[in-house]
C-alpha cells in the first residue's frame, strides 16, 4: 500500500493507467463527434459550402477534460484508494494488552473484544508474546507474557465487571514491551501514573471510543416525583430514554414508564418520573434504554417506596391543641417520606396500609379485620396513652406483651424518682448503631407483665431496663408498641432525631438522603440481587454479606459488588456508579498514540471514485448528443414534455376531498345526483330532470329532497347520495379505477344506479347503438348482479303509485336485478314473495330525466308523444320516478305487505 | 377426394382481396381529399362569363381599330351606323397540362409522424394537382399531365385516369426535369415540384414551352425544414435517393448560406417564369393545402386574362 497524506492505495501500480491519459487527450482531439446522418432533398443546394471554423471538427475542450476526468476516475477508482487507511508498523517484542473492563467498557465489549482479538492476531502473525491485564480485576502478581493465539482463546471468556478499575498501579511485567490500552474513556485518578508507568517500558497505543459514556445515579424522591440524575462523560447529542422496570400486577417484570431527557449541552441531567405510588412503589431499577452497561442500572432501594401509612388516634383532637394532638410528631416526622391516610380504621383497612399507626387506642374497633390484615404482612405499630393504660388490655391479642393495668410515672412533681433515660439499642435491635442522645427522657410509660419472651421482644429499653419499644410477630405481620405516648406528654422522645430514625428502621418511613454510615452500621447486609457489568441482574446466592460500614462507603469494587442489599427488612441498592462519581472525558499526553472511535474511520473511496466515473460519462454522454446537435428536434421535445408532465402529474394525483359544505349539503337531506357525462347538453337536461323528479317528489310525498347535483366521482363521497342517475352518452369517458371501486362499495351499501342509453333500448342492450356499446363497456367493471327484464310482480310496481310500464320519453322495458330462481307465490297475493333488499341498478334506455326536466319556470322542457296521451306518458314517468325513489329508500316495504293477513290475524287474536 | 384445407384457401383469397383493396383505395382517397379541397375553391370559377375565344355569343361590342373585317357582325352593323363585333363568351377550350415532380427528393416529410406531422411533398403535390384538376374539369377544361401517359381530356371520368397516374408516379432519380414534349401550343401548363435539381432543364423546357406560347404557373413545393434548415452538429447530409452527399462539421454554421443559396434560387426562378410569362410562388407543407389551391387557381386566371 502506498499512502500520500490521509490516502492510501491498495493497488498502485494501476495509478501508472493515469500516464496514459495525455496520449488519449491527444487521440480524443482528434477525433471528432461522430456525424448524424440526415436526409435532406436540399443537400444539392450544400454542395460546395465549406465550414467556417476549423476548431468546430474537435471534440470541444470541456468535453474533453469531462472524459478525461472521468477515466482518471475511473483509474484511480481500480487503484483501491483508502480513506484514513490503518497502518500497522511492525514492532517488536512482546505486546501488553490493558483492558479498563469496567462497567463502562460493558456498552461496546464486542468491539473492544474484536479489537484485542485483532492485536493478538496481529501479535501472533509476527510472533510477539503478548499478555492482557484486566485493569479492573488486576492480577496479584506481574503477568507473563505467553503465546498470542493461546490467549485468543481465552477471550470470550473476559468479561466487564460491574465496577470501575481500581486506582492503584497493578503489577506490570518487567523488560519491554508495547502497550495497546482499551481504555472506557473516563478520566480517573491513577491512569496518568499507569499511562507514564506503561511508556516506560515501550510504545503506548490506546484505543478508546468517542461517544460519551452514560450513567444512571441513584434515584431519589422530591416532591412526589422520582427524580433519577443522568450523567454523561461529554454531552450526548440525541436526548436519552430512561425506562423504569418492575413487576407488572401479575408478577411479570417489564417497563413501566419511559422518560426523555435531553442533557442541552451539559454533562449532566435529571429524569423526573411523575408516578403514582402504586407503581412507584413497584419499580424495582431504572436504567437507560439500550445502553448495556452497569452504570446504566440504578437500582431502587427503600428511598424510592413511599409506604401508605394509616394513622389513627384515639379521642377527637379539640381545635387550637395541635401540639396536643396524639399523631402530631407522627405526622411531622412521617409526611415527607410516607403517604398518609386519615381516617376511621374501616375505611383504611379499605386502602391496604403498608403500617397502620394507632395512638393511644385501647378499643379496636374490627380487630377481626385487623388481625386478618396483619397476618397478610401488615405493621401495626401502637403507642400508648393515657387510654390504652386505663383500658384492660389481658386479652387484646394485637399487643407484643402484655401491660400491667395503670402505668407508671416517674419524675413528676408526685414521684422521688428523676426522668429515666435511655439504654444504649442491643445488637440484636433493629435500632443498633443509632447514637441515644442524653436528653431524651421518659416521665410515664405502661408497664409490661414479666414473661419469659419478653426480653425477647424489647428491642428498645430504658436505662433501668423497663421495654421502651416491644415488638412480636403476627403471621405475616408484626405488632411494635411504643410504651410512651407519640406526643410529647409521657416522654420527650418524639422531639428528638432519634424518633424518625427508630420510624425509619422500624421500615414505617423511608429514607430520604443517601444512607449514613450510622444508618448502615451495626449489621451485616446480605446481597439479595448483583448486577453484572453489562448490567444484568443475577442472583446472590453464596456471596458473602458485607459490613454494614463497608457498605455505607458505597464504593462498588471486587469486595463490594454493585446489587441491591438487606438486612432486617430494610433495602439498600448499591449502584455501579459511585455515588459523588463525575464522569469526565479522559485526556491522554500526547506521546501517546490514540486510535478507536477518535480517528477518522477508514473509508474506501472506490465506489465512490467509480460512481463519480459513471456519472461523467453519462454527462459525457448527453454533452455529445448536444454538441452532435441530437438534442433536438420532434423526439426530444417529446421527451421532455413526457417529464415534465410527469413531474406534474404526481402533485395533480393529490387531488382534493369531497368539499365538506357540499358533503354536508348532500348529508343533510335526500339529494337526486347524477353522473357527469361530459356533454354539456345532456348533462344539463339530466339536471333538470333530476329537479323535476325532486319537485314532484317534494309535491306528492313526504320525501322533499334537496336541489339535485352532478357528481364529481372522482372526489365526492356516493355513500351521500340516495339515487344516482347515469345517462350513457357514447363518447362518455370512463370513470377511474378508484371512482369503480367507489361505485361498487355504493352498490353493495344498499345504493342504486338508473341507468338511461337514451335510445329506446333499440339496441336491447346489445351493441347496435352507440349508447348501448358504451353502457357494456361502462358497466363492466361494476358488481352488477344478474339482470331481468322486469317481472310483473316486482316491488317497483307497487311502492306508490301501481305501475306496469316504466315510459321516459320512450316506452320500452326495463331491467333489473333477477329474482332468486326459488322466488314462490306468496299465498293469496298476486305477486311473489321476492328478494330483500333494493336492486342495486335500472337499466333502461326511456330517457327519463327528458321526461322529467322541467326549466326555471316548471315548465316540461320537452314534449312527450302527441297531445294528450303524451301528457298522460309524461304523468307515468314522474310516477315511475317517485316509485323508484321510495324504492330506495323502503326497500322491499311494499313486499311485506305479504304478511299483513298474518299480522291482521295476530292483532285479531 | 379430398377436401383441401379450406382455411389455406381462404386465406389466400383474403390476401388476395386486402391487396387489391389496398391498391384501389389508393385512389378514392386522394380523389376525395382532392374534390374536398377543390370544394372551397367553387367561387372561382365564375370569372369566365366575358368575352372570348369560344362558340357562345356573349355580347356585341363596337368594332375597334384592328378588329378584321371578317368579325364585323353585318346585320346587326346594319341596324346602326357603328359597326359592331360579334364577341363569343370566353371558353376554356385550352388544355392544361399539369407535371408533378415525382423525383425521389419530393418523397420527404420534416415531421413524418407525431401530431405535428406533416405529408411529404409528394404527396401535398399530387393533392393540389388533383384538386387543381377537379376545379378545371367542373369548369370544362380539359386537364392532363405533361406526359404522354395522359393527354388532356375533358370529363370526370379523367379525374381517375389523373389520379391513378399521380398515384403511380415514382421516380428513381433524386430530381427530375418535366417532359414537355407533349405539351400542345397555346395550353396552359401547372409544374408542381421543390425545383432543388438542376434549372438548366428547366430553363431549357420553360424556353421550349415559351415558343408554342404555353404560359402557366410554377409552384415550388417545400418542407418547412428545407426553408429553415435547423440542424446542428457535425451532420451528413444525404438525398433522398441517396446519389448525393454532403458532410459538415458544424451544420448551424450552413444555415445563413443555405438561406442565401435557397433564396437566389427562388429569385432566379422567378426571374425564369417572369421571362416566360408564368406565374411563380412558393407553398410550404406546413401550411394548409387551401392557400397554396387558391393561388393557383388565381394565378391561372390571371395568366387567362
Amino acid at each position: 500500500m502506498i499512502v500520500l497524506g490521509p490516502l492510501g492505495f491498495t493497488a498502485p501500480w494501476v495509478l501508472l493507467g493515469l500516464l496514459a491519459l495525455p496520449i488519449l487527450w491527444v487521440l480524443l482531439r482528434a477525433v471528432p463527434p461522430a456525424p448524424i446522418r440526415r436526409r435532406f432533398p436540399g443537400v444539392a443546394l450544400l454542395l460546395g459550402l465549406a465550414d467556417e471554423a476549423v476548431q468546430a471538427e474537435r471534440t470541444p475542450w470541456w468535453l474533453l477534460a469531462l472524459r478525461i476526468a472521468a477515466l482518471a476516475a475511473a483509474i484511480v477508482g481500480f487503484a483501491g484508494p483508502v480513506l484514513n487507511p490503518v497502518l500497522t508498523a511492525p514492532g517488536q517484542g512482546p505486546v501488553l494488552i490493558v483492558a479498563d473492563a469496567g462497567w463502562a467498557s460493558a456498552r461496546d465489549w464486542t468491539v473492544r473484544q474484536a479489537r484485542i482479538d485483532r492485536a493478538l492476531s496481529d501479535a501472533a502473525a509476527s510472533g510477539r508474546p503478548a499478555a492482557i491485564v484486566l485493569l479492573s480485576d488486576p492480577p496479584p502478581t506481574a503477568p507473563t507474557f505467553s503465546e498470542a493465539a493461546d490467549l485468543a482463546a481465552t477471550l470470550p471468556g473476559l468479561t466487564p465487571k460491574p465496577w470501575e478499575p481500581g486506582t492503584e498501579l497493578p503489577p506490570l511485567p518487567e523488560g519491554r514491551f508495547d502497550t495497546l490500552w482499551l481504555s472506557d474513556g473516563l478520566a480517573r485518578p491513577g491512569r496518568a501514573a499507569l499511562a507514564s508507568a506503561l511508556q516506560t517500558h515501550g510504545a503506548l497505543t490506546v484505543w478508546q471510543p468517542a461517544t460519551p459514556v452514560l450513567a444512571l445515579g441513584a434515584a431519589r424522591i422530591d416532591d412526589a416525583q422520582v427524580s433519577v440524575p443522568v450523567l454523561a462523560s461529554a454531552p450526548p447529542r440525541v436526548p436519552i430514554e430512561v425506562t423504569a422496570i418492575g413487576l407488572d400486577p401479575a408478577g411479570v417484570e417489564r417497563e413501566l414508564a419511559r422518560e426523555t431527557v435531553d442533557f442541552l449541552g451539559t454533562t449532566q441531567a435529571v429524569v423526573r418520573f411523575d408516578l403514582p405510588p402504586e407503581l412507584r412503589n413497584r419499580v424495582s431499577r431504572f436504567e437507560i434504554a439500550g445502553l448495556r452497561s452497569a452504570g446504566a442500572v440504578s437500582l431502587t432501594d427503600d428511598a424510592v417506596k413511599r409506604r401508605k401509612v394509616a394513622l389513627i388516634a384515639g379521642g377527637t383532637a379539640r381545635e387550637g391543641l395541635e401540639l396536643l394532638t396524639p399523631t402530631h410528631y407522627l405526622r411531622q416526622a412521617l409526611a415527607p417520606s410516607a403517604d398518609l391516610i386519615d381516617g376511621t380504621l374501616e375505611d383504611v383497612l379499605l386502602a391496604k396500609p403498608d403500617v397502620i399507626i394507632l395512638a393511644d387506642i385501647a378499643d379496636i374497633a374490627e380487630p377481626d379485620r385487623l388481625a386478618e390484615w396483619l397476618e397478610e404482612g401488615g405493621l401495626l405499630v401502637r403507642f400508648a396513652g393515657p387510654r390504652l393504660a386505663a383500658a384492660e388490655t389481658d386479652t387484646d391479642p394485637l399487643l407484643p406483651v402484655r401491660l400491667r393495668a395503670g402505668g407508671r410515672a416517674v419524675g413528676g412533681t408526685m414521684s422521688w424518682g428523676a426522668p429515666r433515660a435511655l439504654a444504649p439499642f442491643a445488637d440484636t435491635s433493629p435500632f443498633a448503631g443509632l447514637a441515644v442522645p442524653a436528653d431524651v427522657t421518659v416521665t410515664a410509660q405502661v408497664m409490661a407483665e414479666p414473661g419469659p419472651e419478653l426480653a425477647g421482644r424489647t428491642i428498645a429499653a430504658l436505662a433501668d431496663g423497663t421495654p421502651l419499644v416491644t415488638r412480636a410477630r403476627f403471621g405475616a405481620g408484626e405488632i411494635v408498641l411504643f410504651h410512651v405516648t407519640a406526643n410529647a406528654e409521657w416522654s420527650t422522645l418524639p422531639l428528638s432525631g432519634l424518633f424518625p430514625q427508630m420510624l425509619e428502621r422500624l421500615a414505617i418511613s423511608a429514607r430520604r438522603a443517601a444512607p449514613e454510615a450510622g444508618d448502615l452500621a451495626g449489621m451485616t447486609w446480605v446481597p439479595q440481587k448483583l448486577l453484572d457489568g453489562f448490567g444484568r441482574l443475577i442472583g446472590a446466592e453464596g456471596a458473602p454479606g458485607v459490613a454494614g460500614d463497608v457498605l455505607a462507603t458505597a464504593q462498588p469494587g471486587p469486595a463490594l459488588p454493585p446489587g441491591l442489599y438487606a438486612a432486617d427488612g430494610r433495602a439498600v441498592a448499591l449502584n455501579a456508579l459511585a455515588p459523588d462519581r463525575v464522569l469526565a472525558r479522559a485526556d491522554w499526553p500526547a506521546t501517546v498514540t490514540i486510535e478507536g472511535d477518535t480517528v477518522p474511520r477508514t473509508w474506501p473511496l472506490k465506489g465512490a471514485l467509480l460512481a463519480a466515473a459513471v456519472l461523467a460519462l453519462l454527462a459525457d454522454l448527453i454533452a455529445s448528443l448536444a454538441v452532435g446537435g441530437r438534442l433536438s428536434g420532434p423526439r426530444v421535445g417529446r421527451a421532455a414534455a413526457v417529464l415534465i408532465a410527469l413531474a406534474l402529474a404526481v402533485p395533480l394525483q393529490a387531488r382534493a376531498e369531497m368539499d365538506p359544505a357540499r358533503a354536508i349539503e348532500a348529508a343533510s337531506n335526500v339529494v337526486l345526483a347524477h353522473i357527469a357525462t361530459g356533454d354539456a347538453g345532456v348533462d344539463r337536461v339530466a339536471l333538470a330532470g333530476l329537479q323535476g323528479l325532486s319537485d314532484t317528489l317534494a309535491r306528492r310525498t313526504t320525501v322533499e329532497p334537496s336541489a339535485p347535483m352532478t357528481l364529481d366521482l372522482e372526489n365526492d363521497d356516493l355513500a351521500l347520495f340516495t339515487l344516482i342517475y347515469w345517462p350513457v352518452t357514447p363518447n362518455q369517458p370512463a370513470p377511474s379505477a378508484q371512482a369503480y371501486a367507489k361505485l361498487n362499495r355504493y352498490l353493495r351499501g344498499g345504493g342504486m344506479i338508473l341507468f338511461d342509453t337514451r335510445d329506446a333500448d333499440l339496441a336491447g342492450f346489445g351493441t347496435a347503438t352507440e349508447a348501448g356499446r358504451r353502457l357494456q363497456a361502462l358497466a363492466a367493471p361494476l358488481d352488477i348482479p344478474p339482470l331481468e327484464p322486469i317481472p310483473a310482480d316486482h316491488i317497483l310496481t307497487r311502492t306508490f303509485y301501481l305501475l306496469q310500464n316504466f315510459p321516459g320519453r320512450y316506452d320500452a322495458p326495463i331491467w333489473v336485478e333477477a329474482a332468486p330462481p326459488d322466488a314462490e307465490q306468496a299465498e293469496g297475493m298476486p305477486f311473489r314473495n321476492l328478494n330483500d333488499g333494493v336492486t342495486p341498478v335500472v337499466i333502461g334506455g326511456n330517457d327519463w330525466a327528458s321526461a322529467w326536466a322541467i326549466d326555471a319556470n316548471g315548465l316540461a322542457m320537452f314534449p312527450i308523444g302527441r297531445g294528450q296521451a303524451g301528457e298522460r306518458q309524461r304523468e307515468t314517468a314522474l310516477r315511475f320516478g317517485v316509485n323508484l325513489v321510495m324504492h330506495v329508500l323502503t326497500g322491499n316495504y311494499k313486499s311485506d305487505q305479504v304478511h299483513v293477513p298474518a299480522l291482521l290475524e295476530r292483532l285479531g287474536q | 377426394m379430398i377436401d383441401p384445407d379450406p382455411s389455406a384457401g381462404l386465406g389466400a383469397g383474403l390476401s388476395l382481396r386486402r391487396e387489391a383493396e389496398t391498391a384501389a383505395q389508393a385512389l378514392p382517397p386522394l380523389l376525395l381529399a382532392a374534390e374536398q379541397l377543390a370544394a372551397t375553391v367553387q367561387m372561382g370559377g365564375h370569372g369566365r362569363r366575358r368575352a372570348g375565344p369560344g362558340e357562345e355569343f356573349w355580347q356585341y361590342r363596337p368594332a375597334h381599330s384592328g378588329d378584321e373585317a371578317r368579325f364585323v357582325d353585318w346585320r346587326r352593323s346594319a341596324r346602326s351606323d357603328v359597326q359592331f363585333v360579334r364577341d363569343r363568351e370566353w371558353q376554356l377550350a385550352q388544355s392544361a397540362h399539369i407535371w408533378v415532380d415525382d423525383g425521389a427528393s419530393m418523397r420527404f416529410s420534416g415531421a413524418p409522424e407525431g401530431r405535428a406531422a406533416r405529408p411529404q411533398k409528394a404527396e401535398r403535390a399530387r393533392l393540389l394537382a388533383l384538386a387543381l384538376s377537379v376545379l378545371m374539369i367542373r369548369a370544362g377544361e380539359r386537364v392532363g399531365l405533361t406526359g404522354p401517359l395522359a393527354p388532356p381530356r375533358p370529363g370526370r371520368a379523367q379525374l381517375m385516369v389523373l389520379a391513378a397516374q399521380l398515384a403511380a408516379a415514382q421516380g428513381v432519380a433524386d430530381y427530375s426535369t418535366p417532359d414537355v414534349t407533349a405539351i400542345t401550343p397555346q395550353s396552359r401548363a401547372v409544374f408542381m415540384s421543390d425545383f432543388l435539381g438542376d434549372l438548366g432543364a428547366l430553363e431549357a423546357a420553360l424556353g421550349a414551352l415559351a415558343g408554342r406560347g404555353v404560359s402557366g404557373v410554377m409552384v415550388q413545393v417545400l418542407d418547412p425544414v428545407e426553408e429553415e434548415f435547423p440542424f446542428d452538429g457535425r451532420t451528413i447530409f444525404e438525398s433522398v435517393g441517396g446519389t448525393l452527399r454532403f458532410e459538415t462539421r458544424k451544420a448551424a454554421d450552413l444555415r445563413a448560406r443555405y438561406r442565401d443559396r435557397l433564396a437566389e434560387r427562388r429569385a432566379r426562378l422567378a426571374g425564369l417564369a417572369q421571362a416566360a410569362g408564368w406565374q411563380f410562388s412558393t407553398h410550404h407543407t406546413g401550411t394548409p393545402a387551401q392557400s397554396a389551391l387558391l393561388w393557383i387557381w388565381a394565378a391561372l386566371e390571371r395568366g387567362a386574362r
